[in-house]
């Protein structure tokens, strides 16, 4: 039934024989791209090894030198180019400019067809196996070619940026490699048609991240946070998988169509059930609490990865998966109100972390943390559209963000570099000033923080309005607000989320403001020798920084809200109808969920409001000209040093759960278990019982080995050959 | 290619010549090596590099004859094909009958494909008596094949006792240091349970020749014995039970597993992983489950055997994690896979049985992979101990990507091989014991952990061990044996069609027989006061 429904859909769709019949060649072209560049990398890195690899043998070759050339070669005084830095730095952005040219050109050929039904491109049989019949098959409605057109745009400006942040790596092809990849899997993600092949993108992007955040291994943090990354999200896809299991033993699929056209046969139980397995997944990928932990770790990675895989695209996948399976969420009031809760709750808690960490970058890691909690509210209360919108805002203004601190750290990086100091090229407390001597960054860089303070008419404003806005009208006369949660009544629950949701909003404004007055502002505390290298970056970063501020300055007319005299109102919100519509209309019982505009107003200027006051309150408060450099500074004491150590949470998992597993699998089952109990009390046992009666032990002990081989093979041998031939 | 195949009778010959080639294969080699008595040192040098010339033609040869089954056998049916059924030794009525279904023809298929493969991961480690272990490696082959292919119980027992013999003296004499022990213990564990299951053959044997007067082994007519006795059956099962429990092995009887692995030779490993454990299993899946399906559908009895297996995916990840030696981490890993290949069995669902093969011919891919490219290490620095590694990455490049690819395989992550069998197996088992699977999925946590972590270790990290810094990247021989497994790892996570639509119609055809013997049967097994 469900392939015939896809059959009809495919055979009928208005997008049939048009250019969305090319939708594969979309992730298809980053993945040559990870080809060519895989291979250019290995090229140049490899030595085959001799014909006979023994150790004793080795040592005629001229193994030692070739060892040597190797590592002298790659020393990490002499950076030089890349030899192949030109085809990589042609390849790698190359492939991302074709898929975004050809995503333009279906998302055009979408918005003309004004199709109601996904069209879905089968491309081959994946997984056929007793009931279960999964396609390899790409799925192009609104909500997929939103995501494919931030990725592939998005994803074109950081190669670029790239270009000129890796130049002098010596790691350069493999670095796009990894990142071709990245898109690849990134790209499957969102236009899987099915939860398996979501789920194949879901966790290649995850392998990408480990593969990035550890690109620089050989510095044991790099590898140690790459690998928490990875562990970290698989809990999360324990949950995922879960989730899957459950759908298809209840609904017999795993395609989008086959499950929301059969959905409503699932009891209210299951599907809650089904919503929070797949929230603990959202939840790992999208760094939310409890499995946030590795998202700040991950900032080890080179910071254009940071922009695409830790800001803009990857760490958005969580939001992307409740806004595909609205269907779902929206039949359990009981599972929205937790993504919602657990999204408000992270996004408070991160925000204050924020407001005491010293490196850049992880400022904005928790920041990151703490605006995904934002879209989860946002798909939380079943605005599904102003989630998805807070998602595309937040791409454009935090990539602008960490490519603008990269832009910062690189400037940083090349002074120290000049001098050979070897300073944290990242602490705040070693910039300062900064705005003499990258003016452009200086002012890019405000146009996001003003982004994502929420201050009109930047992009953040609108659609952090919009989810408030969404929050405070469910709180009446929606199915979340009947419901109760854990005993709590939804109403009152949705004003508490809303409230920590403007809390949390005076927060960012003010952890914001403090990290571009103390990078940026007062005086500088690089180093006396230090400030005389200190440039703004090449036009191939700060290009694409430009242009990412102008969709941070205008990102907000995707979505005007309804109040808007003129302009495309609710663009957004009626481009995804047709995909989160239905589902959206059930959480507000079937009435468009609008506000009075004399309410809206209200909000609107609460929440510009509480924006001023957290930008004012830093910078009446901050004292940017009282820092001194990072080497000179006291450690903190008491709420600060909780906050700077991120409340202990690492430390607690470490003690909780990691030392224990790791403590118990060693001494109680390995040596207790398997050595004591098993080997020690019952094998061994019975291996002298079997040696005092000698027969195997005895020939084995005596070194007779060979002859007695040679007998039993012979005689093996001869029996059979008797037999065989009669 | 089929009707080619047809026209040359490939099908009534091909299976008999698996089984002759590698036969004839080892006598060779044995007069080879007999021709060399006294010779001086070059002359054995040159010999030993013809055992293993001869030996490996031998095997590739036995690989693309038996390629033909690819082609040749009918996915559409579910009966045996390829079959031969010639009188052996009447006087026991036992036949040399030999047929192919979907259940046996990826093993076979895995079987010879590997062998060859390993040859070549010995080709530089083993450097005594050379001859000796190539015509070992021959006769297992064939013994191995044997039980694959092999439609009647007495010759399943022969080839079974046959397989392992040459693997006992493998791991005891080009093993380790401690290979004596590692091989008394798994020649112990190994007798006690095929000796058991020696015995309830020979009482199949004769009750299904009762009528004639001498035992009639033939599957056929085992199988369709009419109902023994639940306490009979009880007892036959568990003989079974025990014999395959081991070879898989399940937990508690895995301690045998982590010993040998270490001591074995790299091809050692390689075969144990990739193909000797699956006969374990395979046994479930031919002979214990479908011979008694009352029994092993008996609540109870189905109830512990899938708690066992599910204790094996979490108690094998977790003591994987803590393993110092990288091979025993990799030997604890099989026995978590294994558990996911009993927990797909047992669950009896068309998509849990399908995924138990995938996970069967998956991990014998991976994991014979992960131990080529640990005995290829091994050759250069002679440890296996993790923390004696460290930031290689560098040093070897070509290693550190194939062993991350192949790790990553092992730990299932979507678009390799790994991650279609577990999948199949958790998705489909849900259905029927939806508590243990979740319980098994906390195993994609740990495999991840563990895989990850010694990786880790080995690769990445800082390079703090200067004599590391001399390693060689691998050579053109270990790539080239490689890239098969490679090829097949991505190809069968991206594109499984073929392979799972050759085993759908004898998986279904296995799931729906069993499952209406279990349920006629289930009714008088509970009769007697419950159960």
């Amino acid at each position: 039934m469900l392939l015939l429904q896809e059959a009809a859909a495919a055979g009928a769709h208005p997008l049939s024989g048009s250019i969305a019949e090319w939708i594969w060649l979309v992730p298809v072209f980053p993945l040559i791209g990870f080809l060519i560049n895989g291979l250019l990398s290995l090229r140049t890195a490899a030595h085959i090894g001799p014909k006979d690899p023994t150790a004793h043998h080795a040592h005629h070759d001229h193994a030692h030198d070739d060892a040597h050339g190797h590592a002298d070669g790659h020393g990490h005084d002499h950076p030089a180019v890349h030899p192949y830095a030109g085809i990589a730095s042609l390849v790698g952005p190359a492939v991302l400019f074709a898929s975004f040219a050809l995503t333009a050109a279906i998302f055009l050929a979408l918005s003309g067809a004004h199709a109601e039904t996904p069209f879905i491109k089968t491309l081959f049989s994946w997984m056929p196996a007793g009931n279960l019949a999964i396609n390899a098959a790409f799925q192009v409605d609104q909500l997929s070619m939103v995501m494919t057109m931030v990725i592939t745009g998005v994803g074109s400006l950081i190669h670029v940026f790239s270009v000129g942040y890796m130049k002098e790596d010596p790691g350069y092809p493999r670095y796009f490699a990894y990142l071709n990849l990245f898109v690849f899997f990134m790209l499957v993600l969102v236009l899987g048609a099915n939860y398996p092949m979501l789920f194949v993108g879901w966790e290649g992007v995850g392998l990408c991240s480990y593969l990035l955040i550890g690109f620089w291994f050989s510095e044991k943090a790099n590898a140690d946070a790459g690998k928490k990354a990875f562990i970290v999200n698989r809990i999360g896809d324990f949950g995922f998988l879960v989730a899957m299991f459950l759908l298809f033993s209840n609904l017999g699929a795993l395609d989008f169509a086959g499950v929301n056209a059969t959905a409503s046969q699932l009891s209210p139980l299951v599907v809650t059930a089904i919503c929070l397995f797949m929230f603990l997944g959202c939840a790992g990928k999208s760094a939310q609490i409890p499995l946030y932990v590795w998202l700040p770790d991950a900032m080890a990675g080179p910071t254009p990865v940071s922009a695409l895989i830790h800001a803009a695209t990857m760490v958005t996948a969580g939001v992307y998966l409740v806004a595909r399976s609205s269907v779902l969420f929206s039949m359990s009031p009981v599972a929205s109100l937790t993504v919602a809760f657990v999204g408000a709750i992270t996004a408070l808690f991160a925000a204050t972390i924020g407001l005491k960490q010293w490196d850049i970058k992880k400022v904005l890691a928790y920041s990151t943390v703490s605006q995904l909690g934002y879209m989860f509210i946002g798909v939380g209360v079943g605005a599904y559209a102003a989630g998805v919108f807070h998602l595309v805002t937040h791409a454009f203004f935090k990539a602008l963000l960490f490519l603008g601190s990269g832009s910062v750290i690189y400037a940083m990086h090349q002074a120290y570099h000049h001098t050979g100091n070897h300073d944290d090229a990242q602490d705040m407390r070693n910039m300062g000033g900064l705005r003499q001597f990258m003016p452009v960054t200086f002012a890019l860089m405000w146009i996001a923080t003003l982004a994502i303070a929420g201050i009109p008419p930047f992009a953040g404003f609108f659609s952090k309005d919009e989810i408030l806005g969404a929050v405070f009208a469910r709180t009446h006369g929606s199915t979340l607000a009947d419901a109760t949660w854990l005993g709590i009544p939804g109403s009152a629950l949705l004003y508490a989320i809303y409230a920590i949701g403007l809390v949390s909003a005076l927060l960012t404004a003010i952890y914001m403001t403090r990290m571009m007055l103390y990078t940026f502002h007062g005086p500088n505390r690089t180093g006396d020798k230090e400030r005389s290298h200190l440039r703004e970056a090449p036009w191939v970063m700060t290009g694409p920084l430009a242009v990412l501020g102008v969709l941070s300055l205008a990102g907000g007319w995707l979505n005007l809200p309804t109040f808007f005299p003129a302009g495309p109102v609710q663009a957004l919100h009626h481009w995804l109808e047709p995909v989160t519509g239905a589902a959206a209309l059930r959480i507000t019982n079937g009435a468009e969920a609008h506000l009075e505009h004399s309410t809206e107003y209200i909000l609107v200027g609460l929440a510009i409001a509480i924006a001023v006051i957290g930008i004012t309150i830093a910078v009446t408060r901050l004292k940017p000209a009282a820092l001194v450099s990072k080497s000179q500074s006291p450690a903190s004491e008491g709420i600060e040093r909780v906050l700077e150590h991120k409340y202990f949470v690492d430390e607690a998992y470490d003690a909780a759960v990691v030392q224990p597993l790791v403590g118990v699998s060693r001494t109680v089952l390995w040596k207790g278990m398997d050595v004591g109990l098993i080997d020690g009390l019952m094998v061994n046992g019975s291996s002298y019982l079997a040696r005092g009666i000698g027969w195997v032990g005895a020939r084995l002990q005596s070194g007779q080995v060979g002859t007695y081989a040679w007998v039993l093979i012979i005689g093996v041998l001869g029996v059979l050959g008797a037999f065989t031939l009669r | 290619m089929a009707a080619f195949l047809q026209s040359i009778g490939y099908n009534s010959l091909i299976l008999p010549a698996l089984l002759i080639i590698p036969t004839v294969g080892a006598l060779l080699v044995w007069l080879h090596g007999a021709t060399l008595k006294g010779a001086d040192e070059a002359a054995q040098e040159a010999g030993a590099m013809m055992a293993r010339r001869l030996t490996f033609a031998i095997l590739l040869l036995e690989f693309i004859l038996s390629a033909g089954l690819w082609w040749s056998f009918d996915a559409s049916s579910a009966a045996y094909q390829a079959t031969i059924d010639w009188p052996w030794i009447s006087a026991w009525g036992a036949r040399f009958a030999l047929g192919i279904d979907g259940l046996s023809l990826m093993m076979v298929l895995l079987t010879t494909f590997l062998m060859p493969l390993a040859v070549l991961g010995g080709w530089t480690s083993v450097r005594h008596k050379v001859h000796a272990y190539h015509v070992l490696m021959l006769l297992l082959t064939m013994g191995m094949l044997g039980v694959f292919v092999a439609r009647d119980l007495f010759l399943f027992y022969v080839m079974w006792e046959v397989m392992l013999i040459p693997m006992y003296f493998i791991v005891g004499i080009w093993g380790g240091e401690r290979r004596i022990y590692a091989s008394i213990k798994f020649f112990i564990y190994t007798m006690v349970g095929s000796l058991l299951m020696l015995i309830a053959i020979v009482y199949l044997g004769w009750q299904a020749g009762l009528l004639e007067g001498k035992p009639n082994f033939a599957y056929e007519a085992v199988m369709a014995l009419p109902e023994f006795r639940p306490m009979v059956a009880f007892w036959l099962f568990a003989a079974f039970f025990v014999a395959f429990a081991v070879k898989v092995p399940m937990f508690p009887f895995h301690t045998w597993l982590p010993d040998a692995h270490v001591e074995a030779p790299t091809a050692g490993s390689v075969i144990l992983a990739g193909i000797l454990l699956k006969l374990g299993t395979y046994g479930f899946l031919r002979l214990a489950v479908p011979l008694f399906p009352g029994i092993a559908l008996h609540p109870t009895v189905r109830a512990v055997i899938i708690a066992l297996s599910v204790i094996g995916v979490i108690y094998g990840s977790l003591v994987a994690l803590v393993q110092p030696d990288f091979k025993k981490l990799v030997a604890y890993s099989s026995v978590a896979h294994l558990g996911m290949v009993m927990l797909g069995i047992f669950a009896m669902t068309r998509e849990s049985v399908q995924g138990a093969l995938m996970v069967m011919i998956g991990h014998g891919v991976s994991t014979g992979a992960l131990f080529f490219l640990i005995g290829m290490m091994y050759e250069r620095k002679h440890s296996r101990i993790i923390a004696d590694y460290g930031g290689i990455a560098k040093v070897v490049p070509i290693y550190a990507t194939l062993l991350t690819i192949v790790a990553l395989s092992s730990i299932g992550l979507p678009g390799t091989n790994g991650f279609i069998g577990e999948f199949l197996v958790m998705v489909g088992a849900f259905k029927t014991v939806p508590v243990m699977t979740t319980v098994s999925a906390l195993g994609v946590i740990l495999a991840a952990a563990y895989l990850l972590w010694a990786l880790q270790r080995i690769l990445y990290n800082t390079l703090d061990k200067p004599a590391n810094a001399h390693l060689t990247d691998l050579n053109w021989r270990e790539i080239g044996l490689l890239a098969p497994l490679l090829f097949l790892i991505i190809w069968m996570g991206v594109y499984p069609k073929p392979v799972l639509s050759r085993m759908e119609a004898s998986v279904g055809k296995f799931v729906q027989e069993v499952e209406a013997k279990a349920a006629a049967q289930s009714v008088t097994l509970n009769a007697p006061g419950g159960n």
